[in-house]
């Protein structure tokens, strides 16, 4: 169980904000931290890794104390047992690819683990390749493995996925689901998109404007009843004419016929798509 | 004849050597500090840039002279006298160029993306390891460029040596100081050959960093 009672002044783009943030995170869930540019996901992120204090509180891991304003207990980054991965990968540009894990691996440890993730994530053809020459998704992926060679419990990333394409999106979302199932983590991620969120994470923290508005379940959050039991894409409206919609999901775009219900959708409006909606034909 | 050749690489070796020790832990330090006094030390180490070197010459002459403070404790405790000798020379050198080796490795350091740093932190890594395993590393060029202008700089000294070295023929007579005396003494010949071997040279360092790496020169040394 990952504790977190923390308050901080934030100074934003829109001016000072008051983070405000206490949530209970269960050992080994997939927990997303999602809401508008500037309600402090990044912040609280980076208050759980160490990378920024927090002005008051505690947080704690799994009974550990990683943080605590009135004992004045502030573990720094090298001792919290986490993996991090940034928006901008911060790969190390003067290493290669193997480098750059060898670089995590602690002394004495195994070297066989090193190549073992890179297979997980399908660069063990890449590992002499520098950085600079993969794609962002292959830089993303390496990122990925680099911040599990330490086998942290805790895994925090940064939008990961955020200055990916569709296809190099969904492959990551899938490499991440099997890494957080295989090495038993608790995975903490920061994403504004729904899809993504509604198909990785078992959980949700909303934040807005500094404080959590909602601890839910995707499936509450987003109001998407039931959807356990039948087929459910999320997505976003890409294009609107008079009678048709189209929605981008999970990588593809799906046509929808205007009905009354869809008068109100403009380009950009979160939809869910239910299975229960759509025809089916046999294919010859 | 090429003795003050010989003394005036051997001081912008030993000069540069020296700055490395000094310099990039002052450029790494400036680089993470966000103290108020930041700028007091920025401008402090700019200064040499600005002065003419005869004014700090005069202010280090002060201060090497055995009959008073610095110099008189030097002189008490350890013999070493710094005035009008090679270790002085160093010594101003190395205040005189300081601006050249900490300015590039300030701005390169400052220059790369914090997630780095950050991220070695992540994994376990020391602020000492991130430091020399991956900051050092990502700034080659500021590193090279801050190594040719310091060498460079110090070749060309001419106030600063005149006034706490001299001139005494194998011990503080640079090529510069030669080029002046040989002219004074109508040797015209002499002070081609010193003039020309510092020309060349001066011209083929600043080639070389143009080459290499225009864009930290243009942003720092200009400035």
């Amino acid at each position: 169980m990952i504790s977190i009672n923390i308050h901080k002044q934030l100074h934003m783009a829109q001016g000072k904000s008051m983070l405000n943030v206490n949530v209970q995170i269960a050992s080994k869930s997939f927990t997303a931290i999602y809401g508008p540019s500037g309600a402090g996901k990044t912040s609280l992120l980076r208050m759980i890794a160490g990378l920024m204090p927090p002005e008051g509180g505690c947080i704690e891991v799994e009974d550990v104390t990683w943080f605590n304003s009135v004992k004045e207990i502030s573990l720094p980054p090298q001792n919290r047992d986490i993996g991090f991965v940034f928006q901008d990968n911060a790969l190390f540009p003067n290493m290669t690819v193997e480098e750059n894990l060898l670089y995590a691996l602690p002394k004495n440890a195994d070297r066989s683990k090193v190549y073992k993730l890179l297979k997980m994530v399908g660069l063990d053809n890449l590992v002499r390749q520098r950085p600079e020459l993969l794609s962002g998704g292959q830089k993303q992926r390496v990122a990925l493995a680099r911040a599990l060679v330490r086998q942290p419990k805790v895994l925090l990333l940064d939008e990961p996925l955020s200055a990916l394409d569709d296809i190099n999106r969904v492959s990551l979302q899938s490499y991440l689901q099997q890494l957080h199932d295989e090495f038993g983590l608790t995975t903490i991620m920061v994403s504004h998109n729904v899809s993504e969120i509604f198909k990785l994470a078992d959980n949700v923290i909303h934040l807005d404007n500094g404080l959590v508005k909602q601890n839910e379940t995707p499936a509450r959050l987003f109001n998407i009843p039931d959807a356990q039991h039948e087929l459910t894409l999320i997505g976003e409206v890409v294009q609107v004419n008079h009678t048709e919609i189209f929605i981008l999901a999970d990588g593809n775009v799906i046509k929808v016929k205007q009905t009354l219900q869809t008068a109100d959708l403009s380009i950009g409006s979160k939809v869910s798509i239910h299975a229960a909606d759509l025809s089916l034909k046999k294919l010859s | 004849m090429y003795q003050p050749l010989w003394l005036t690489f051997k001081l912008a070796l030993v000069t540069t050597v020296c700055l490395v020790v000094i310099g990039i832990p002052i450029a790494a330090g400036l680089a993470r500090s966000k103290s108020k006094l930041k700028s007091v030390a920025e401008a402090v180490i700019s200064l040499p840039l600005v002065l003419p070197p005869s004014v700090l010459g005069f202010y280090l002459l002060l201060a090497f002279s055995p009959q008073n403070g610095f110099g008189k404790m030097l002189n008490d405790a350890f013999s070493l006298r710094l005035i009008f000798s090679f270790t002085g020379l160093v010594l101003g050198s190395v205040i005189y160029s300081l601006p050249f080796m900490v300015h590039p490795v300030q701005a390169g350091l400052e220059a790369l993306p914090s997630s780095l740093k950050e991220a070695s932190q992540t994994l376990g890594k020391s602020n000492l390891t991130t430091f020399f395993k991956v900051l050092l590393p990502n700034i080659k060029p500021a590193i090279l460029t801050g190594l040719i202008l310091s060498f460079a700089h110090t070749l060309g000294e001419f106030g600063l040596v005149l006034m706490i070295g001299g001139n005494i023929p194998g011990v503080t007579r640079v090529a510069s100081i030669a080029v002046y005396d040989e002219v004074e003494a109508l040797n015209f010949s002499t002070a081609h050959v010193y003039a020309g071997i510092l020309l060349a040279i001066s011209f083929v360092i600043l080639l070389i960093v143009y080459t290499t790496n225009r864009h930290i020169f243009k942003n720092r040394i200009t400035q």
